[in-house]
């Protein structure tokens, strides 16, 4: 259980930096945070204390109950594939919105209200 | 089997665009709008075919809790056919507007990229897999939200691209902990297994994807990131966006779970009500304060959408079906606002209200189209918006709640005074103002007429011999909650 809370507080920390940051890149970076924090509680469900990895040998025999289960896993990988693009476009977003302001700080680029 | 044809299709012509295009949009242009034609058609085909029960089709013939499938009903057909059309219209419209603006094949590919995603994500039956469907329409609105190239763009567009990253992590953890607690992804066995379940589960599960999907939808505590996204996009994109984006991504996915899948827990319905309420309330309000022309349309948006939620929070039948009929009319009447918007900025270069003036000798199309989207989405009686309210608002009375009827109407006045107030100073102001011939072309002038002449004839559906035939068959969809599980589970 207390993985699984410490898994959360990741998250939490995540979300904080979304709020509080002022910085673009400090709020991209936090955002990965969050992301990790989802991420292992993927993996996390899916592990089981003492079990092995789930690849089928030959001659050495694997049984279902004795390995952790590999449908988290998969749909890791999937996840991080997409954070990853994720992550790449927020940056170049960034890096246009430097050039358009010249300055990565939130409470300076403000053209939009209302 | 077409079903797979609706993502396969999209997602091919987006990569062949971006392989034979070379320096004009030209080929972009003429495959796009082939592609959304024959989509248009494909989807129109299904809806007759479907007829009452789920079509499924099984991807490379896993059964359904190990592979991934595809589902068809009324409702999945239903989204479909206003997403192609939608589509279409946007990209009848894109061709001059986009040349004017910044002319590249960049644009259609990455529209088909939104078509794809939205696409998959309604014929999806899996959790996870709609979860990347809704990261790639993402990913393609984000890029086309900055398509423009100014600095309001970018910072929409950065705006946009944080609050969707929140809400996916917070649907990706709804994922896991769905997976956790029923072991499997396929929506209709988590139906059949959270039902066995402590239902404080199904609480737990909602209320995550309630704040995931709530984002994607704008309702009225996520909806921060919509006026800015909606109003600094391209027009058509804005049309897509409001028009249909949200919808797919947000009232469709919540229909589908939380009636579908969850079951239509009585608490969640509470929710949806009074946070339509307040949507349609605070976004009505917010409307009427704003000068730039789509600054006020995106609010609107909100303040819709928040019709479509109370309807569906209802739970009666009537109140779905009304609630579907919005859905449509909505993406209608808000699609042909936002294009007349476009049209007004490449006539006159703004879109602030107080610079215009009198268009109606300019823009004769435009102006006129303008009045008739202006009063459907007011609720005046021969237009398709009045019918769809008014089922909303007799059915809050029917279900017992005058109150959010009251507050209903109240907020289809403020509508009224909101679209009263572009119409006075937008179209028929004291400057009257000039522009040089052509500067609206003919294709964007004939999807506002399409779009003009739907709002007319889409208050045919409601008269009894047609309204059986197509929204009677979307709401028997959502209204019979264990028909969804059973038909895919007994299908195997």
């Amino acid at each position: 259980m207390t993985v699984y809370l410490l898994c959360f507080a990741l998250f939490l920390v995540g979300i904080y930096g979304i709020i509080t940051k002022r910085d673009l890149v400090r709020i991209i970076i936090s955002w990965g945070i969050m992301g990790y924090a989802v991420n292992l509680m993927f993996v996390l469900f899916g592990y089981k204390n003492g079990s092995i990895y789930p690849i089928f040998v030959k001659n050495a025999p694997v049984l279902p109950q004795t390995m952790v289960d590999p449908l988290p896993q998969a749909l890791v990988l999937t996840s991080i594939v997409i954070e990853l693009g994720n992550t790449a476009m927020l940056a170049a977003l960034a890096v246009r919105l430097f050039q358009k302001y010249q300055t990565f700080d939130i409470t300076k680029i403000r053209r939009l209200s209302g | 089997m077409i079903l797979p044809f609706f993502i396969i299709i999209p997602l091919l012509t987006a990569f062949v665009i971006t392989l034979i295009s070379g320096e004009r949009d030209d080929w972009a242009v003429i495959l796009s709008i082939i592609v959304e034609i024959s989509l248009l058609i494909l989807s129109v085909f299904c809806f007759f075919r479907v007829d009452g029960t789920a079509v499924i089709y099984k991807m490379s013939n896993w059964k359904a809790p190990i592979g991934i499938i595809l589902v068809a009903d009324s409702l999945s057909i239903f989204m479909l056919i206003i997403v192609s059309f939608i589509a279409l219209t946007s990209l009848i419209f894109s061709v001059h507007y986009i040349r004017h603006l910044s002319p590249s094949w960049n644009y259609y590919a990455l529209f088909m990229l939104l078509v794809t995603g939205m696409n998959g994500v309604i014929a999806t039956g899996d959790l996870f897999n709609m979860f990347v469907f809704v990261e790639i329409t993402l990913f393609a609105a984000y890029a086309l939200v900055a398509y423009g190239n100014r600095a309001e763009e970018f910072e929409a567009s950065f705006k946009y691209a944080i609050m969707g990253s929140i809400s996916s992590a917070f649907v990706l953890l709804g994922i896991g902990i769905t997976y956790a607690m029923t072991s499997t992804l396929t929506l209709a066995n988590i139906a059949e297994v959270l039902k066995q379940k402590d239902p404080m589960v199904s609480l737990w599960i909602g209320g995550i994807f309630l704040a995931g999907f709530g984002l994607k939808a704008a309702i009225m505590p996520f909806h921060a990131w919509l006026p800015d996204a909606h109003s600094s996009a391209p027009a058509p994109i804005s049309a897509m966006l409001s028009g249909v984006l949200i919808k797919a991504l947000g009232v469709y996915v919540l229909i589908r779970l939380f009636f579908n899948v969850l079951g239509g827990i009585a608490i969640f319905n509470e929710v949806f009500v009074i946070l339509g309420t307040i949507s349609i309330l605070v976004g009505g309000f917010l409307a009427m304060g704003q000068w730039d022309f789509k600054r006020l349309l995106a609010y609107s948006s909100i303040s819709q959408v928040g019709y479509i939620f109370l309807g569906i929070g209802l739970g009666t039948w009537l109140g779905i079906l009304g609630a579907v009929f919005h859905l449509l009319n909505h993406a209608i009447f808000k699609s042909l606002l936002f294009y007349n918007a476009g049209s007004l900025e490449t006539a006159f270069g703004t879109r602030d209200l107080r610079k215009m003036g009198n268009v109606a000798k300019a823009l004769p199309v435009t102006s006129f189209t303008s009045m008739v989207a202006s009063l459907s989405i007011s609720g005046v009686p021969p237009f398709n918006g009045f019918f769809s309210k008014l089922i909303i608002i007799i059915a809050a009375i029917q279900a017992g709640r005058p109150i959010y009827a009251f507050l209903a109407a109240i907020g289809s006045l403020i509508t009224l005074a909101y679209y009263m107030k572009v119409q006075r100073f937008g179209f028929h102001g004291k400057n009257i103002l000039q522009v040089e011939k052509n500067a609206v072309s003919f294709g964007m002038n004939s999807a506002m007429i399409i779009l003009a002449v739907l709002c007319l004839v889409t208050s045919l559906l409601i008269v009894p011999g047609i309204r059986e035939a197509t929204l009677d068959t979307i709401v028997a969809v959502i209204m019979n909650k264990t028909g969804y599980v059973s038909q895919i589970l007994g299908r195997q």
